[in-house]
This record gives structure tokens, sequence and C-alpha cells, in this order.
């Protein structure tokens, strides 16, 4: 299973998924309308290293987070 | 040393501090200390930078989510930046409600010379800006509203909403 994390103010509980690769888990996120706009601005991390292309594959037990606009300070 | 009881410290190995308190900092007593842990170090220059929260917009307060493990690598290779010319960097940062007046940031550069600090405050604060995950709420109304339009995407943002 695939633990999937939202971050700071997006308001989602997190996932559990079965899935193999981050395609698969763009697909089932852009059916949540609530998330569209998240998804178009938020940052995307695998075991809390920020990757840049849906070109990843996954393995049982990794963590995905979402992370959205940041504003430290 | 006087520090606050909340005091919450992440060592992210030798000589590389990243602190987190929950609410706003106690700047004299961090100053206090990142002098003293580096007064005999022989760096020529110490240049910090403290961010307060200023009075408008009609708030009450800032408030600050934190997500710590990706903090702390980003911390870690801005560290390992800095180690390359000889300096240092300290960081602190306030999870949680900081009050109008309070800190919610404090920075700071040690280097032999002063042009490395100057330069290297002024980079490392900027890209903290534009990518440590942190998400800042304002607190108005007995709300806590996220400060959207004041939020950077972080690089590579976006992937997940691509047409498949």
């Amino acid at each position: 299973m695939i633990r999937v994390e939202f971050l700071g103010p997006i308001q989602k509980e997190p996932l559990e998924l079965d899935i193999t690769n981050l395609n698969q888990l763009a697909e089932i996120l852009q059916e949540d309308k609530e998330l569209s706009e998240w998804l178009q601005n938020s940052a995307v991390a695998i075991n809390d290293t920020l990757v840049a292309s849906l070109d990843v594959e996954l393995k049982d037990g990794d963590k995905i987070s979402l992370l959205p606009p940041v504003c430290g300070g | 040393m006087v520090i606050k009881s909340h005091f919450y410290h992440l060592f992210v190995g030798v000589d590389m501090a990243l602190e987190l308190y929950n609410g706003g900092l106690d700047v004299p007593a961090i100053l206090k200390k990142w002098y003293e842990e580096e007064a005999k170090s022989n760096y020529g220059a110490f240049i910090p930078f403290v961010g307060t929260i200023r009075d408008e917009d009609g708030i009450t307060g800032l408030s600050f989510d934190i997500y710590e493990p990706i903090l702390e690598s980003w911390f870690e290779a801005w560290q390992e930046k800095a180690k390359a010319k000889g300096a240092i960097i300290k960081m602190a940062h306030a999870r949680g409600d900081v009050m109008l007046h309070e800190s919610s940031y404090i920075s700071a550069v040690f280097s032999p010379k002063r042009r490395v600090a100057l330069e290297f405050i002024d980079e490392f604060v900027e890209d903290f800006k534009a990518s440590a995950p942190i998400w800042k709420y304002d607190l108005k109304g007995g709300e806590r509203i996220y400060a959207a339009d004041r939020s950077t995407a972080i690089k590579g943002s976006g992937i997940l909403g691509e047409k498949l």
C-alpha cells in the first residue's frame, strides 16, 4: 500500500492506495474536484524527497506527500 | 541561559542547528545563545535576520504549519553550501500561533569575512521563502486563514495536475 498525505492547508485525510506509479495517483486524485487547484500548485515528495516528474515507480510502503505553496517567516 | 520551556531542538549534525519552537520566538535568548556558541569560533562576521509580525490588514497574528522532514533536508543542503564557503547558518522558526510584534523567524550566518555572510543571508532567506515547507495563516476575526496570495509554489509543482 502507498500512503498519500496532504500537507499544510489542504484539508484532506491521508489515503492508503494500492498503486504502483505516480500516473495512477494523478488519475485517482484528478477525479476529486476539490483537489483540482491543489494538484496544479502542489509539489510532490516520495519518502520526503521532492520529485519533478510523474515517471516514477512506487513500491509497497512508500509515502507520498503533497506540498502546497509555501510561505515561511 | 534563559530558553523557553517549549524549546525543541533538532540537531541536523555537528554545527547544523535548526531550531523549532511552539509560539513566538524569544529573540534576545536565541541571539545570545547563537552568539555565545560561536564567540570563540574565529568568525569575523555574524549577520542575523529577525522576522517580526507586523500589525497590518487587521490580523491579530500569524500561524504556521511546518513539515519537518523536508525542512531538515532543505536546511542541511544549505548548511553544506555554507560550509563550502567556510560559513555556518543557524535558523529558528515558530510553529503554531505567533502574535503581533513577536518574531516567527530568525536566521543568521557566521562567516570568516563579512562579504560571504551578507550575500549568503540574502540568498538563504530568499530560498527559504520559496522552498521551505512552511505554511502561513492569518489570524483574523477568530479564524485561521491560509495566506494563499503570499505563498509560492515550490519549484516543480503541478505534476499531479498534468493532463494524462
